[in-house]
């Protein structure tokens, strides 16, 4: 008896997947300056939204406090190249490590808590973080502060992108920091969904579905939420730390929002269609959309988003991606258990996605 | 008075009932018997909106009611003992009784103090929390939460259940008062003994079906064992 | 520092913060419904009392008395059309809902109001103070907490003696038993919420009247409110006052120590509680830290 996931359409979104990178890193070379850094913009949404969907959407933690690690972050990667004068690049990765260490007794205080109390902590815990870094005065307290120029000037790579594309430093910089994008969001998303295939992903499967049963068949739950919470954390830190690395200027209320962090984000997954890699590709796409077409509306734009969000949620609780897939059937990151005995497959049975 | 025909039901893709036909006179006394998961308790959650089904396959007094929801059914003069007993724990004993008749438009003879009249156990613990009493007295609260509706049916869903049998036989012992009071009563038992000695008609339900249906008198015990257990060696 | 007098500014705050959770605590308590856009009505209540009062002349108590049927109302319609769709055992729907709900709320506003902060005036009621000898205590602080004590009293009075009360407490057990009683939950629900909302329209008005308001401060009164309604103890209504006074004095004794810790010392306060007893203070039993 074998057990396999790979689906023609998975194998085919293998080959656009590398076909779109190849595409994505050799882009600076013609497109323009605003393009690169709507692309930017895209693609770490898109990284903190599949890191939220695999924390509400996979491991039922609904979490509106993921805002603490973005600032943390961003917040240790600052504290880094100002008070150390490490390369920025370098910093990005101490930023996800410093959310990944703060994330061990902010897990601890919150898996205390469950269902709706378990947001609502989260929520509280992100806003002691914003509160607390803004004490923090070295690096601007309140008011916040920005990275200095010689740091910004010299991040490893900026020299080679202005000898390969020329373009002033900024520039420069804008192209670096959305090929690191390019490569996290990337490896989010390779990681989110090998993590599925994985017996590990099974197991968050079962735990989601039925704790007490995942339970009796030795699946410690609690193990596997603390991975996952962790995991995430460090994930969102480094995001976190490289959105504020491109616009080189930080400030509590910035680094810790709710709206941008944690609103947009859940919007993103929630319309895009949580609980499945593709719903949130699908999510920051319409997300995009909508904020260029309605950018000139100022609070029109959120208010949409907010009632769009309502209609899907009490229409299409699975969102845009679970409308297609109950149409079509399709699944371009297929994570389907099928049981082959003899060389046939088994009907689908949906607990095991 | 009331009756099921076809009756299907199912818990999403498990399929609990293929097609009952029952029915119940006014004043009548039914009991259903079946082992374990024949699908009895299935049949009252089906009749009393816990679980919809297409409107014409519970009519109650011609109406078809096999959609309507449980409210819309117990306004209708139809009142559950329901499986478990399931009192509100939030709730006294005589708090757990006056919820069961406040919503109801039924006149009849059952309040509070017939109700204690019935089960005078309960009159003493009347302002105790329900979860602080045994078994026994909890479902006579369950039962006496039921009758305070006045209704023209009762449903009793395995009221002996993890109960000794001497306060089973106390429980037992208020099925011919209610009788007197006019309503009907269906009984859903597992214990044959009990429920044949005051039904006057009795189904029995196997896997889903109608295996046996008659007066008790008119069974022999071969037959309801062939019935109740399939005929299996 | 007088901190007989710090205390008593605290648990007078706390009255505030009781206003703003007593009708989050009715809703949470009744249908575990995490209503994300709390805060907002509370703020678009105070819009609310304040274009009646511009528009009309109207005296402010007045219309509070108006705009509470119009805000019953608007939350029976709410639960009926939209949060009975989307309550069930899974939380993330109605949280995804009333987020939505909140920031829709707070850009109407912010279109129609604009960003500017208001007040509603309180024609002096809001400088007098009352001299007690040990204490000097503010009208309005005062009649807040007043206020707040007689709704946590009169709300407690309907849950416990009266036969809605007992459907409430019946349907926040069990929601399918209730319907065998002929009670339909989804009814008693919208009940529930348009309580609610008559208790944030009192909310709103002292809120409107202690403090300057704008469209952006809902989310930070919904995280008091329910700090005070968690710390309290699901299902308990008087519990919640004592959630509400407990954050009112974490903030006031932070803040005496140093301004910028006012906030921060209500939410430490908060998240040692959760530490200590995860069910709250005064829980109903069967509720266990939210499972």
């Amino acid at each position: 008896m074998r057990v396999a996931t790979r689906t023609p359409a998975g194998i085919a979104t293998g080959i656009i997947a590398l076909v779109l990178l190849l595409v994505g890193l050799a882009l600076p070379a013609f497109a323009s300056r605003s393009l690169i850094q709507d692309l930017f913009f895209i693609l770490t949404m898109l990284a903190l939204a599949q890191l939220w969907n695999l924390l509400a959407g996979y491991g039922g933690l609904v979490s509106v406090g993921q805002q603490a690690f973005v600032g943390i972050g961003a917040y240790f990667m600052f504290a880094c190249v100002i008070l150390f004068g490490m390369d920025p690049l370098l910093a990005l990765v101490v930023g996800g490590f410093g959310a990944l260490v703060l994330s061990i007794p902010m897990a601890f205080v919150a898996f205390r808590l469950h269902g709706a109390y378990f947001a609502i902590g989260t929520w509280v815990i992100a806003e002691v973080m914003r509160l607390v870094f803004a004490q923090w005065k070295v690096l601007g307290g309140g008011t916040g502060t920005s990275l200095p120029r010689e740091a910004t000037s010299k991040i490893m790579g900026v020299d080679l992108i202005r000898s390969l594309f020329g373009g002033s430093p900024a520039a420069a910089r804008d192209v670096l920091a959305y090929w690191v994008a390019l490569l996290l969001a990337a490896l989010v998303i390779g990681g989110i969904y090998a993590l599925l295939r994985s017996r590990l992903g099974l197991a968050l499967s079962a735990v989601r579905d039925n704790t007490e049963a995942a339970g009796s068949v030795g699946v410690d739950a609690r193990r596997i939420k603390w991975f996952v919470y962790l995991f995430v954390a460090f994930g969102t830190g480094i995001v976190g730390a490289l959105v504020f690395l491109q616009t080189a200027r930080i400030s509590p209320n910035a680094a810790f929002a709710v709206t941008d962090w944690t609103a947009y984000v859940v919007f993103i997954v929630v319309i895009g269609g949580i609980g499945a890699i593709e719903g949130p590709i699908l999510g920051v796409l319409v997300f995009f959309a909508l904020q260029n077409l309605l950018s000139n509306y100022g609070s029109w734009y959120l208010m949409t988003l907010g009632l769009i969000a309502i209609v899907v949620m009490l229409f299409s609780p699975k969102g845009l991606w679970g409308i297609v897939s109950e149409q079509t059937g399709i699944s371009f990151f297929p994570t389907r258990r099928k049981v082959f005995a003899r060389g046939v497959a088994s009907s689908d049975t949906s607990s095991l996605s | 008075m009331l009756q099921t025909q076809k009756l299907f039901a199912s818990y999403g893709q498990f399929k609990a009932l293929f097609g009952i036909d029952f029915s119940v006179a006014p004043g009548e006394t039914v009991a259903i018997i079946g082992a374990n998961g024949a699908g009895k308790s299935t049949l009252l959650r089906s009749v009393t909106g816990v679980i919809r089904n297409a409107p014409d396959m519970v009519v109650h007094k011609g109406d078809p009611i096999g959609a309507l929801s449980s409210h819309q059914i117990m306004r209708r003069g139809i009142a559950m003992v329901p499986e478990g007993r399931r009192l509100f724990p939030s709730l006294t004993v005589e708090e757990n009784l006056q919820i069961g008749g406040q919503a109801s438009t039924g006149i009849g003879s059952w309040g509070l103090e017939s109700v204690y009249d019935l089960f005078p156990v309960l009159k003493e613990k009347r302002k105790s929390p329900s979860t602080s009493l045994s078994g026994g007295q909890q479902q006579m609260v369950a039962v006496g939460r039921a009758l305070m509706s006045n209704p023209s049916l009762l449903l009793c869903d395995e009221i002996s259940l993890g109960l000794a049998p001497v306060v089973i036989n106390d429980i037992y012992a208020a099925i011919p008062k209610i009788k007197q009071s006019g309503a009907a009563i269906v009984v859903v038992e597992q214990d044959i003994t009990r429920a044949l000695a005051v039904a006057d008609r009795v189904y029995c339900l196997m896997e889903g079906r109608v295996t046996l249906t008659g007066r008790p008198s008119d069974m022999s015990r071969d037959a309801i064992h062939a019935a109740y257990f399939g005929n299996e060696t | 520092m007088n901190w007989l007098d710090i205390l008593a500014q605290g648990i007078l705050l706390g009255g505030l913060y009781t206003l703003f959770a007593a009708g989050l605590s009715l809703v949470f308590g009744i249908m575990r419904l995490v209503n994300l856009a709390h805060g907002d009505f509370i703020v678009a209540g105070a819009f609310a009392i304040l274009v009646l009062v511009e528009s009309f002349a109207l005296n402010l108590f007045l219309a509070a008395i108006i705009a509470a049927p119009a805000m019953f109302a608007l939350g029976w319609v709410l639960q009926r059309v939209v949060f009975n769709r989307v309550l069930g055992k899974d939380i993330l729907p109605p949280l995804l809902v009333t987020f939505g709900l909140s920031v829709a709320i707070q850009n109407g506003m912010l279109e129609i109001f604009s960003a500017d902060s208001r007040r509603i005036s309180g024609g002096g009621v809001e400088s007098a103070s009352i001299d007690f000898g040990i204490v000097t205590l503010g009208w309005l602080p005062l009649l807040t907490f007043i206020s707040a004590v007689a709704a946590i009293y009169a709300l407690n009075i309907i849950f416990y003696r009266t036969a809605l009360g007992r459907a409430f407490r019946a349907t926040s057990d069990d929601s399918v038993t209730v319907g065998l009683m002929g009670i339909n939950p989804h009814g008693i629900f919208a009940i529930a919420t348009g309580l609610a909302m008559v208790v944030v329209t009192i909310a709103a008005l002292f809120l409107g009247m202690r403090a300057n308001f704008d469209p952006s401060i809902g989310p930070e009164r919904l995280l008091y409110a329910f700090e005070a309604v968690i710390i309290g103890g699901l299902g308990s209504i008087w519990g919640t006052l004592a959630g509400g006074i407990l954050i009112g004095v974490a903030q006031t004794f932070g803040a005496a120590l140093n301004p910028e810790w006012q906030i921060l010392a209500g939410h430490l306060v908060f998240l040692v509680v959760l530490m200590i007893r995860p069910s709250g203070l005064f829980p109903r039993a069967g509720d266990r830290g939210g499972r």
